[in-house]
């Protein structure tokens, strides 16, 4: 057994920096390499692009940055764990081995982990027992099943440890828990037993501090952020992680960025629900038993971590269409900024109900005055300027699409000094709900398929 | 006397649904105990009307000398129905940290 491995966030979302794990690779000793591509929302944007075409519904930036880093990871050991394979992670392993063959890589295997995308099983398994009722509404499934888009089951770290077990050299996933890609190589290398509760909050934890990339290592700091050196090159931040549980955040020398006890309590806390009860499918963490404390600069290191058995339930994210919305923006100079873009929201309102149209809801905010702090704003007096926000949501597509041809002639036919009407009309854009729901364990199956180039 | 929270805590604030999440972490350890005395749910809620429509849950770590905030039905619908600048709660962590608290004690 090796004594401790480093593992390595490439990505904290999908969007995020791309030279982060090419540097992750290339600018220190790393063992494993893990990203999180996937937010709720992302699952239902790939499901769409799959309807459009069979080969895709995954993240494809994966295809150019394997390509630049595949050369560097084979020559030296260094695992993928990544769950960028969305809803089409087969496609994402062709994409991947084409890329190896390019580069003349022979003996490249890898490890996908599917089985979570039950879109097509909806109604099979509620045949079976399965409710799929709202967790947070408890309305049932029925409701929304006719405008379902996507849903898929969060697998953990267990499938990717079979596929590790495998041999794999990278391991593509759909939709599996950000914390069980950090935790799967820790229980892969230190032959944790998947009923050692306290390693494995450990290796959550370890994982939940790494999934937002930058966040943990010194990105949106607010303790202190003016303290954090050289942002332009801030390191991603790595878990060495010990076969007693025990890890320590760092990152690599000579990054920028900052790893100190702020920087990692500030992620901790991040997204946090009840703290003693920090489900995933492996086990529930006890936040509250986290023992940590900065041993050197950029080291922290962290301990004493309890875990509890796991529950009998997946969680499953599905996403389901919930009418439009539109968002358009206008910029009002002095004098008298705010009575202008308050005026023109008023005027605005009143066309769109001579119009007939009404809406969800329309929301007004003033950018620079009112969107951050609502009610509890501190007035300023008569400001340089302000951008007005106005956006609209209903179910009825014409009546959002006619509130984006009602904003650009408040230019001409509204409050003087106004500007920042570029871009065109705000064009009406899908709402993809969220339909968090529970299924039991024993309804669903992860498959775990390694193939070799 | 009157402190602003912010120079006694940091925090951060993020998603889950239309639900935000504020973890408050004191900036030294002895001021742990006046986040827990002062920084009650219902003083949350108090500063947080009009911002936040459902109610406050309170969680403490002591260990981290930290508070976390469940501020429910925050966020304007939450994820691509939100209508918000902040559809996702990233800045409620400066609206909790600009509140003004009223102490007893002296820190």
């Amino acid at each position: 057994m090796r004594p401790s491995i480093r593992i390595a966030s490439g990505q904290g979302f999908w969007g995020d920096l791309l030279n982060a794990p090419v540097d992750q690779v290339r600018k220190g000793p790393i063992d494993y390499l893990v990203m999180d591509y996937l937010a709720e929302v992302t699952m239902s944007i790939l499901q769409k692009q799959k309807l459009k075409d069979p080969a895709l519904g995954y993240a494809r930036d994966l295809v150019p940055l394997i390509a630049e880093i595949l050369p560097d990871i084979v020559s030296r050991g260094i695992r993928v764990i990544t769950n960028g394979g969305g809803v089409n992670p087969v496609a994402c392993r062709d994409a991947l081995f084409d890329v190896a063959r390019q580069k003349g890589i022979h003996g490249l295997k890898i490890g996908v982990v599917r089985g979570d995308d039950i879109l097509l099983n909806v109604d099979e398994l509620m045949a079976s027992g399965a409710t799929l009722a709202n967790m947070e509404t408890e309305a049932p499934l029925s409701s929304i099943r006719n405008r379902l888009i996507s849903a898929n089951v969060y697998f953990g770290a267990a499938p990717i440890v079979e596929a590790l077990q495998q041999g794999a050299h990278i391991v593509i996933t759909g939709r599996t828990t950000d914390t069980g890609l950090t935790l799967a190589p820790m229980i892969h290398e230190f032959g944790w037993s998947m009923n050692d509760w306290d390693r494995l909050a450990s290796g959550t934890i370890a994982g939940h501090i790494l999934e937002c990339g930058a966040q943990a290592s010194g990105g949106n700091f607010l303790a202190d952020w003016k303290s954090v050196p050289d942002l332009a090159h801030v390191g991603f931040p790595i878990a060495e992680a010990f076969p007693d549980g025990t890890f320590v955040i760092t990152k690599h020398h000579g990054t920028g960025g900052l790893v100190s006890e702020a920087t990692v309590k500030e992620q901790l806390l991040y997204e946090l629900g009840d703290p003693t009860s920090y489900i995933t499918p492996d086990c529930v963490a006890d936040f509250t038993t986290i023992r940590l404390e900065g041993t050197s600069p950029d080291h922290v290191r962290v301990w004493g971590i309890k875990g509890s058995p796991a529950t009998e339930f997946y969680k499953v994210s599905m996403a389901y269409h919930d009418g439009y919305t539109a968002v358009g923006t206008l910029t009002y100079a002095w004098p008298d900024a705010v009575t202008k873009a308050r005026a023109a929201d008023r005027i605005l309102r009143i066309r769109l109900a001579d119009l007939g149209l009404s809406y969800e809801e329309i929301r007004t905010e003033l950018l620079g005055l009112d969107s951050c702090f609502g009610p509890r704003s501190v007035e300023i007096a008569d400001p340089n300027e302000v951008v007005l926000r106005i956006g609209v949501r209903g179910q009825n597509r014409d009546a959002v699409e006619r509130f984006g041809r009602e904003i650009a002639p408040l230019v001409l036919t509204g409050p003087p000094s106004v500007t920042g009407f570029a871009g065109g009309r705000p064009k009406p854009s899908e709402v993809v709900a969220y339909w968090p729901a529970l299924i039991r364990k024993s309804l669903v199956s992860p498959i775990v398929e390694t193939a070799t180039l | 006397m009157r402190i602003q929270l912010i120079r006694y805590a940091h925090a951060r604030s993020g998603d889950k649904g239309d639900t935000a999440n504020v973890g408050v972490i004191a900036r030294k350890p002895e001021y742990y105990p006046l986040l827990v005395k002062y920084l009650t749910a219902e003083r949350v809620a108090e500063h947080f009307a009009g911002i936040c429509m459902g109610r406050v849950e309170r969680f403490e770590l002591p260990n981290l000398c930290a508070l976390n905030f469940l501020l429910h039905e925050s966020l304007g619908g939450g994820g691509t129905k939100s209508l918000k600048n902040d559809a996702q709660g990233k800045t409620l962590s400066s609206v909790m940290l600009r509140m003004e608290l009223d102490l007893d004690d002296t820190p």
